[in-house]
């Protein structure tokens, strides 16, 4: 099965409780991972990505690119997705 | 199949830390809402804990396999006769073979099984298992008998560590070294006799699927699971409802290829890179039956309704997240319910309640 297709039947409730019903493994999202896969799941660019999380959350964009690739990474280590981090 | 009448036995009801899947099997079949019959628990022990639990009507000892094939069925034929038992599901590995045996006679006496052929049972043997990849188009892991404790000491010639030593009924190992593998190899040949099986150890994780097949190549319905809590025994605690594509294709595979009828179980691994072996296949029900039916999906019921004669209820797909967590129960009972099964071989706990 594709990874996208993985993310996209990734279950996801409100309190960030997230399984994966390819694996069967669950994992904990605290509030900013899970605005981050539910904006993924939706197609957004990692740059959006960004900006929406600087707007929700009130933080610094540098900080948040770096941690936000570095979380991408980790969903691609699950093999939840194949998305690309663009070059900056 | 009325399923406002009809009685059905089980077997199975070892319910211990290695639990048979008969109280499984029978908590599916109550499940269905329209199931007003009876059940028969069909023991081979007197303490076995289903006996005393309220899933069955009645409970009766039955002889062990090794007691030979007539002894079963003069008491079968007695336990039809004062029951009026029309179906049976036999679940344990070791009685299938007797089960299979005499069930012309059982039908004749008024009830039927719906129960892999003999030809299945030897098919889906762990010695059998390369043969059954190459007849069903399935990936298996390499695989080799052996008899003799010299042929350890020449598995690496065709095999890299760790890799697993496995009973022909039961157990497995994984050895990392010749002298792990020789170890291995005299416990499960005092335990389980031979011939020992010798797989290559194969990293990935591990799914089951218990399935149902019809008969004729097709497949009734299937549920995949991943164990999430494993006991030191091996047996899954908890388990969770998977989506498996991959797996459900194998399971088809499966039965086309041997044209399956009945329940069994297929233990498959996934590899991190995707590919998938089938690692066993249980020619029964498991022990973790009921989440099929807590999933949706009653295999039981379709299982009882085949062996009747009808057509089994239309199978949905598997709800996926839906999660077994197995508990530990103390059951209070009378000591004149354990007295009437030492001394008469039955019980009826409907009747006396």
């Amino acid at each position: 099965m594709s990874s996208d297709k993985r993310l996209q039947e990734l279950a996801v409730n409100e309190s960030g409780f997230v399984f994966d019903p390819h694996t069967g493994l669950t994992y904990t999202a605290n509030e900013t991972a899970r605005y981050v896969v539910e904006q993924l799941k939706s197609g957004e660019s990692i740059e959006n990505i960004v900006s929406g999380i600087n707007e929700e959350f009130d933080t610094d964009g540098r900080d948040v690119y770096r941690h936000l690739l570095e979380f991408i990474h980790n969903l691609e280590e699950q093999g939840l997705t194949s998305a690309e981090a663009p070059v900056e | 199949m009325n399923k406002s009448d009809v009685v059905i036995g089980v077997t199975g009801l070892n319910a211990t830390d290695n639990p048979g899947p008969g109280i499984s099997v029978i908590r599916s079949l109550r499940l269905d809402p329209e199931f007003k019959g009876k059940i028969v628990g069909l023991s081979y022990d007197a303490l076995d804990p289903g006996n005393f639990s309220d899933y069955a009507d009645s409970v009766y000892l039955i002889p062990y396999p090794s007691e030979g094939e007539d002894a079963l069925k003069n008491r079968l034929k007695y336990i039809i006769e004062q029951t009026g038992m029309q179906i049976c599901i036999p679940t344990l590995d070791s009685e299938l073979p007797a089960f299979n045996a005499i069930s012309d006679s059982m039908e004749n006496a008024g009830c039927k099984m719906f129960l892999p052929t003999k030809d299945q049972y030897e098919m889906r043997s762990k010695t059998k298992l390369p043969e059954l990849g190459v007849l069903a188009e399935i990936k298996v892991p390499v695989q080799r008998v052996i008899a003799s404790i010299n042929d350890v000491f020449s598995l690496h010639e065709q095999f890299t560590f760790p890799l697993v030593i496995k009973g022909v009924f039961y157990g497995a190992e994984i050895c990392h070294s010749v002298e792990d593998a020789s170890i291995a190899y005299n416990k499960m040949a005092a335990k389980w006799g031979v011939p020992i099986i010798v797989q290559q150890f194969i990293t990935g994780t591990e799914f089951d699927v218990v399935a149902v097949g019809d008969g004729k190549g097709g497949l009734v319905g299937a549920v995949p699971m991943k164990k999430m809590h494993i006991t030191d025994k091996g047996k899954g605690w908890s388990g969770i409802v998977v989506q498996g594509d991959e797996l459900m294709e194998m399971t088809i595979k499966f039965m086309k290829a041997t044209n399956w009828q009945g329940p069994c179980e297929l233990e498959i691994l996934r590899t991190a890179s995707g590919e998938h072996f089938l690692l066993e296949i249980n020619p029964r029900f498991p022990a973790w039956t009921y989440l099929s039916a807590g999933a949706g999906v009653n295999l039981p019921m379709a299982v009882a309704q085949l062996a009747s004669g009808s057509e089994c209820d239309a199978m949905p797909d598997p709800v996926a997240g839906t999660m077994f967590v197995r508990i530990s129960l103390d059951q209070i009972t009378h000591v004149d319910n354990f007295q009437h099964i030492v001394s008469s071989g039955e019980c009826h706990r409907r009747e006396s309640e």
